[in-house]
């Protein structure tokens, strides 16, 4: 793995296997009493959150809490960015603290991928525009191996918004990259052009979704109405809405969050021993110390005994 | 045709021999290693190799194993004066254009203020009277401020010396507007340009839409933004009976069109920048903002579409398209930097490379391209002949240039060939009769405005 993470391509599946044993292994540790380790201790871990984010921001914190490191949370509002600063004024202002790493979430691609040109810091992607979110894909695949074993030859439907979803984009990626197929389902307004080059298929209806071993459920934004990718909500969850009726029984349902309930997914649905949605969140802290881990002490040292 | 239109400073004209140069001029039909004398700024003799003497006081400089060609002409840049000469301003730009062997620049109108005013065409034709290195015209804007709602005074523009009129960066969004330029232009003259792009397809887009688009979820435009608008507006020029010229074609959808609407006569031409011709959306999977512009890079089907264009002629010419920023300003995340590459340094050496040194297409044809985005506004194509006035260019086919190595002459780097070794290096560049620009190894110096008055 490179000195950062910025993408699900940093990673090969040996990469993310690691990843997973190591996550395992934190897992272990979140359920202790006393929830801490003191890998990290000494170093600071900087947060800089430019979008509105709380599971994510909030699993970062408590990640790097748990490995004992100094934590500073940025958020945009209320800050110097708030003020007009660069981000490249911000990210290097930050740096003269030394932090070991900077997680940043913006609403802009590519802005994680920027900032490892301004700083010493390892850069972890927290979600870049409707680019990339790496870790929300790792720790969909930790997920998945928790409760199957593995992702070996299991078909993944991704539905709804793939167009400005930075979790399908990942998701695409790790899924496949772990051995399952994917198909990507949602109206032709929300799949983008050319999407199959990503390795996946793409389907414009859930006539087919009992095919599916598991069915992730995308968040639709009630932005997309306004600008005519959906005529109304409704016309969606009428063709799009994961629900038990379209839903057979073995299947396992995902969400990123937050949900839009009785939209995309049917409360029924969200509520049904199907869905792993607790499970996912749970699993956001143990993978997020993971990646922290392997970052700032795991490759190093391997490379030091090398 | 004249060059009347053209504005820049005066300079000692030229006193050069010029020796055993592989002369390249396809339109004068030379293809062979000669001796060139250069005397009072005129074209003297082309000779034998080794067969002039010296006159006293020419400099002589050995050309072995170097190419001469008419020197490049470049329809489409971007000054940024007046207004953003923290870009580029007139003196940097065609400094920039100097280093790349251009003898003829054509400026687009999308400053601050716009050249969409007679008094602002007037201060900017005098400045460039006393500022500019290689001989530059200008184009006025069609519409107040390029806001596609009142015609601007075309024919007065005109005659202050606009060469034609564009609101390049920008479509003429209403057809009866544009409607409207087109039947103004049997008074005003001059050429109209166009940037074609629909606003409502390319919607927030800022990079091809396709197979790249979709890896990195950044909004895509799509080719037919592009291709429509050409459609439209080739379709009033027919009824109008008007000449327009498309600017920077990038996709296959736009270069098909232009073929159509050539076949039915329809006085249309088109030109292809560098970089649509080296470059691909590939290339923007980095997200380098230097790879952003407008119109983006497409897919290699594009590509190959736009370099087969220029081969059969349907793109009339090559233009770059120099397009400086701050580095402030591309230092932000891709999708919030603005768009643009310069170009004029690095024109003739990337399409060398990418396209000539391989064989995709010849020499001589690029040459060809190189030259004639001046004719289409009418202004004289350069010519290596005995008798015209010296506008040529000494090429180094062989050396290497690490792009940006050694720094920029333009006032901006953000360059999209920044970093990559490209092959053709300019040793010499002689405009309007004068050396405007020589490299360290050509054994002479450029003179510098003080140095001529």
């Amino acid at each position: 793995m490179s000195r950062h993470l910025i993408s699900i391509d940093d990673l090969d599946r040996a990469g993310i296997e690691r990843i997973l044993d190591l996550a395992r292994s934190f897992a272990e540790v979140s359920g202790r009493e006393i929830k801490k380790v003191p890998a990290l201790r000494g170093r600071t871990v900087v947060n800089l959150f430019y979008e509105a984010s709380t599971r994510t921001s909030s699993s970062f914190e408590l990640a790097a809490k748990r490995l004992s490191a100094d934590v500073v949370n940025i958020r945009s509002a209320g800050s110097s960015v708030d003020k007009g600063e660069s981000l490249k004024d911000t990210v290097q202002t930050l740096s003269a603290y030394e932090p070991a790493a900077i997680v940043i979430r913006s609403p802009w691609a590519g802005a994680a991928q920027q900032i490892t040109h301004w700083t010493d810091a390892a850069v972890v992607n927290a979600g870049d525009g409707k680019h990339e979110h790496p870790t929300q894909a790792l720790l969909d695949v930790f997920t998945l191996t928790q409760a199957l074993g593995s992702l070996e030859g299991l078909n993944i439907w991704i539905v709804g918004d793939v167009l400005h979803s930075r979790v399908a984009r990942s998701d695409i990626l790790a899924f496949q990259r772990m051995g399952a197929s994917v198909t990507v389902c949602g109206p032709p307004t929300l799949i983008p052009r050319q999407i199959d080059a990503l390795g996946c298929a793409s389907q414009d209806t859930l006539a087919n979704l009992r095919e599916a071993d598991v069915v992730y459920v995308l968040r639709m934004q009630h932005e997309r109405m306004h600008d005519s990718y959906v005529p109304t909500l409704r016309e969606y969850a009428q063709r799009y809405q994961v629900n038990l009726p379209r839903l057979r029984a073995g299947q396992l349902v995902m969400h990123p969050g937050p949900v839009n309930r009785g939209v995309e997914l049917s409360g029924d649905a969200i509520d049904s021993n199907m869905a792993l949605i607790g499970a996912q969140v749970k699993s956001g802290v143990a993978v997020r110390m993971a990646v922290l881990y392997e970052l700032l002490v795991g490759a190093p040292v391997l490379q030091a005994v090398a | 045709m004249s060059d009347s239109k053209l504005f820049h400073r005066q300079a000692r004209p030229a006193e050069l021999l010029i020796r055993r140069a592989h002369v390249l001029d396809p339109r004068a039909g030379v293809d062979a290693t000669h001796d060139v004398l250069i005397r009072g700024g005129e074209i003297a003799e082309l000779g034998e190799p080794g067969g002039i003497t010296a006159p006293s006081g020419a400099t002589v400089i050995e050309a072995d194993g170097q190419h001469l060609f008419p020197a490049f002409v470049d329809p489409h840049v971007h000054l940024r004066t007046p207004g953003q000469e923290y870009k580029e301003n007139i003196e940097t730009g065609t400094a920039a254009a100097a280093a790349g062997g251009f003898c003829q620049l054509i400026a687009m109108p999308n400053t601050s203020p716009t050249v969409d005013q007679v008094s602002v065409l007037k201060a900017l034709t005098a400045a460039a009277g006393e500022q500019a290195a290689v001989p530059t015209g200008f184009l006025a804007a069609i519409t107040i401020g390029l806001q596609g709602r009142e015609l601007t005074e075309m024919a007065a523009l005109s005659d202050t010396g606009a060469l034609g009129f564009t609101d390049d960066g920008k479509p003429v969004v209403s057809a009866g507007m544009l409607r409207k330029a087109l039947q103004y232009q049997r008074l005003a003259g001059g050429v109209i340009a166009l940037h074609e792009e629909d606003p409502d397809l390319s919607g927030d887009g800022v990079m091809h839409e396709g197979a790249v688009s979709a890896r990195l979820g950044v909004a895509g435009i799509p080719s037919i933004s592009e291709s429509t608008m050409i459609d439209r507006d080739a379709a009033l020029a027919r009824y109008e009976g008007a000449r327009v010229h498309f600017q920077h074609i990038s996709a296959v959808e736009s270069v098909e069109a232009l073929q159509f609407w050539r076949s039915t006569g329809t006085r249309v031409s088109g030109e292809a920048t560098p970089h649509h011709l080296t470059l691909t959306d590939e290339d923007l999977l980095g997200l380098d903002s230097n790879f952003k512009m407008n119109p983006p890079l497409r897919a290699e089907a594009d590509r190959q579409a736009v370099i087969e264009g220029l081969r059969t002629g349907v793109l009339e010419c090559i233009a770059t398209d120099h397009a400086p920023h701050a580095r402030h300003e591309k230092e932000q995340p891709f999708e919030q930097a603005p768009m643009g590459t310069t170009g004029l340094e690095t024109s003739f050496m990337a399409v060398y490379t990418a396209l000539v040194k391989p064989g995709v297409l010849p020499l001589s044809l690029v040459i060809e391209r190189m030259t004639s985005g001046g004719a289409l506004y009418g202004l004289p194509i350069p010519r290596i002949a005995a008798g015209e006035r010296a506008n040529v260019v000494l090429v180094d086919l062989e050396r290497d240039w690490v792009v940006g190595e050694g720094g920029y002459a333009s006032r901006s780097h953000n360059c999209c060939f920044h970093g990559r070794r490209l092959s053709g290096v300019v040793e010499l560049t002689v405009a309007a009769g004068s050396v405007v620009f020589a490299s360290r190894g050509a054994g002479i110096t450029t003179p510098s405005p003080e140095e001529v008055s």
